[in-house]
């Protein structure tokens, strides 16, 4: 039995260290981060949250869609958790296009709770187009879409330098140490106090790359709390039956001389 | 087999089983005799039940909330993920749960291998369990197709492109898979259908698994027959099924781990980069699960005998039990073939790795190495060895497993003999 969980114990951890080992790509190290949210108990950083947002609504939202979030998503539980008048405000300030109405027209009417995150383009196209060429990728489920998930989006922040000597870059082009290629098409979206936090936090390059990086981890994992939560629940539940479990085992199996 | 007649206890019962023996084929079930030296790689099959049933459950409800169109799939599972009530723990039990399945799958696979499970009179159980891998591996791959990200687009693409390379008809039957001419919304709505046929056909052949299995009763750690029931057997229950209980659970806690504190470790980013035909990934990788068979289908350099490879690579495994000339089941007796098999189980992990690798250089090389040394285990080295290997003498049966050289080995042969003769 020693030997049994023994070898299962090892074939997990292999899996488990090959499989984040097979997909990684990238030629440097990534820049780490210390994230609230990573490990067991992980939580948002309600205050960076709110911050990332800003972040995101200043600077990515220009160019860069949320797609699959709704602004009723701001106020919900586990995310940034802005009251629901906050939200309601932050939704009225986009217009939507609503329709047809009785009269069999469209209109434009300013955003409520439940419509999704207003998109800066209204197709991949015109995005294309106002970009280079290059497509600003939807950022809802970025940090799942990019092996390094948070900390590969923070270093892509502040990855930007000069080029090494010897490397041509076109017209619009960036030289990034973190980007895949290290060649991107996103001129450094950020510097020092390219916005004014309105909780007075001082927006430092490095604090606007935390926080718009929680902010998208959250908009990828809007459930990330409630399933640490749910998960130390079900692995304490688990031990303890498991413990039970095995006791009940030993003491059926005691009418036998075999050992289990 | 234990057939003692039963004869339900209350009158309705009687009456009901006379029509439909269904109280007797519960009656054999729980007390159906044991070995009672089965050691932990034999809850696999027990946790493989949980899986399935798992996976069907989970998948029946996510069938509920997803929409199998190119333009949709992939939005309805974002859909599932923010706001169907727990979507997110039911997906992720799903996805994870594929991985837990083939993770159990491979374990009971090669416990099989190590004691022999395949050999006489267990071929049917054997073949057919081939018959369920082969179809998880359809299933999974179907599954995988799905969520509609950039993987699943390409991973479908590249697999069934190998159709066309058969020859004359190649071109026609991928056309026909696809449902066009090329892999786009037709080709995903039939695999969500025989995505979900599928798991009902494994479950049948589970059905005729366990039954085949309980014909000949189950093999054990020594691979010697013995009589049911006898003092080396224990009723099915409550034995079994707390010890298969307790093995689940560990089981459990470590798929809880993955589900809940590593939910997409086990997949690939790229899976959440919506599908794009003009954008092709840097390395297309399917789940690690196929990439040993992804590695044998590349180190091969021409595209149809590549497939076949693949293909034969499988089908090895299915007349295995006539590979395999030793009439000694259980690698404990057998010194020899019990290193052939760490070699196999290392070969198999390598050629998992470099299924991953990019197919050029030295992985290229090694994973040629290592497709020529699986056949090789296969096709030559069990043949030959079960007609020369001295094998260790076997005991006579459980409850005394030690011979101490008292025992006379001649008798055990003739024994052992006799008995894979019925």
């Amino acid at each position: 039995m020693k030997n049994f969980f023994k070898i299962i114990f090892f074939s997990i951890l292999l899996i488990y260290s090959g499989s984040q080992k097979l997909y990684a790509e990238n030629s440097d190290e990534l820049l780490k981060v210390d994230w609230s949210f990573k490990s067991f108990f992980g939580k948002f950083d309600r205050a960076s949250l709110q911050r990332g947002y800003q972040v995101y609504n200043e600077v990515c939202a220009s160019c860069h869609s949320l797609k699959h979030l709704s602004y009723r998503n701001l106020a919900e539980k586990g995310g940034p958790e802005f009251t629901e008048a906050e939200a309601k405000a932050i939704a009225s300030n986009f217009e939507v296009t609503d329709g047809p109405n009785s009269d069999g027209e469209m209109f434009e009417r300013p955003a409520k709770l439940s419509d999704r995150f207003v998109m800066p383009y209204s197709n991949v196209q015109e995005a294309i187009v106002a970009n280079g060429g290059a497509y600003p990728p939807d950022m809802s489920v970025l940090v799942k879409a990019r092996m390094g998930g948070a900390d590969y989006i923070y270093s892509v922040l502040m990855g930007y330098e000069d080029p090494p000597a010897g490397m041509e870059l076109d017209d619009g082009v960036y030289y990034n140490k973190y980007m895949y290629g290290n060649k991107i098409k996103m001129a450094s979206p950020l510097s020092e106090d390219i916005i004014e936090y309105s909780d007075g936090t001082k927006a430092t390059m490095d604090q606007m790359a935390k926080d718009v990086t929680t902010f998208l981890q959250w908009a990828a994992e809007p459930h990330l709390e409630s399933r640490h939560k749910m998960g130390f629940r079900v692995i304490v539940y688990l031990i303890v039956l498991t413990i039970l479990v095995y006791f009940s085992m030993k003491k059926i199996w005691s009418r036998i001389e075999t050992k289990v | 087999m234990s057939e003692h007649e039963y004869i339900p206890k209350s009158k309705l019962g009687k009456w009901f089983n006379d029509r439909l023996p269904l109280l007797t084929l519960a009656n054999h079930l729980t007390d159906y005799p044991t070995p009672k030296n089965l050691n932990y790689w034999w809850t696999f099959g027990g946790i493989l039940t949980f899986c399935l049933i798992t996976q069907i459950i989970t998948g029946i409800i996510l069938g509920m909330h997803y929409i199998a169109h190119a333009d949709l799939a992939f939005e309805s599972v974002e859909h599932i993920m923010r706001d169907v009530n727990y979507g997110w723990l039911i997906r992720y039990v799903h996805a994870n749960g594929a991985s837990m399945f083939f993770l159990a799958v491979y374990i009971h696979i090669f416990r099989a291998l190590y004691y022999g499970s395949y050999k006489s009179p267990r071929e049917v159980i054997w073949i057919i369990g081939m018959l369920i891998y082969f179809l998880m591996m359809a299933t999974a791959f179907m599954g995988y197709v799905l969520p509609w990200g950039q993987m699943s687009f390409w991973g479908a693409t590249v697999i069934t492109n190998l159709f066309s390379a058969i020859p004359l008809v190649g071109e026609s039957i991928t056309n026909w898979l696809w449902g066009g001419y090329s892999v786009d919304n037709p080709t995903l709505t039939r695999f969500f259908s025989l995505h979900y046929l599928f798991p009902f056909l494994i479950l049948g052949l589970v059905v005729l698994h366990i039954w085949a299995l309980h014909v000949p009763g189950n093999n054990n750690p020594i691979g010697i027959d013995i009589k049911k029931p006898s003092k080396d057997t224990v009723p099915f229950h409550p034995y079994i099924v707390i010890k298969d209980l307790f093995a689940l659970l560990i089981f459990l806690l470590v798929f809880a781990f993955f589900v809940f504190f590593s939910p997409n470790i086990l997949g690939h980013a790229d899976n959440y980069i919506e599908a794009n035909p003009l954008v092709t990934p840097a390395h297309i990788v399917p789940e690690w699960y196929l990439l040993p068979f992804y590695a044998i289908l590349r180190s091969v350099p021409d595209k149809l005998l590549g497939v076949i490879a693949m293909f034969a690579a499988i089908f090895v495994l299915v007349i295995l039990p006539w590979l395999d000339t030793s009439k000694v089941r259980s690698a404990i007796f057998r010194p020899i073939y019990k290193q052939f098999y760490w070699f196999l189980v290392a070969d198999v992990l390598i050629l998992g790795y470099m299924g991953a690798m990019p197919a050029e250089g030295t992985y290229l090389l090694i994973a040629r190495v290592a497709t020529i040394y699986y056949f090789a285990h296969f096709l030559i080295i069990l043949p030959f060895l079960g007609m020369k290997e001295k094998t260790i003498e076997l005991p006579l049966n459980i409850t005394d497993p030690v011979l101490g050289g008292a025992a006379n080995p001649e008798m055990t042969k003739n024994n052992l003999k006799h008995r894979s003769d019925l």
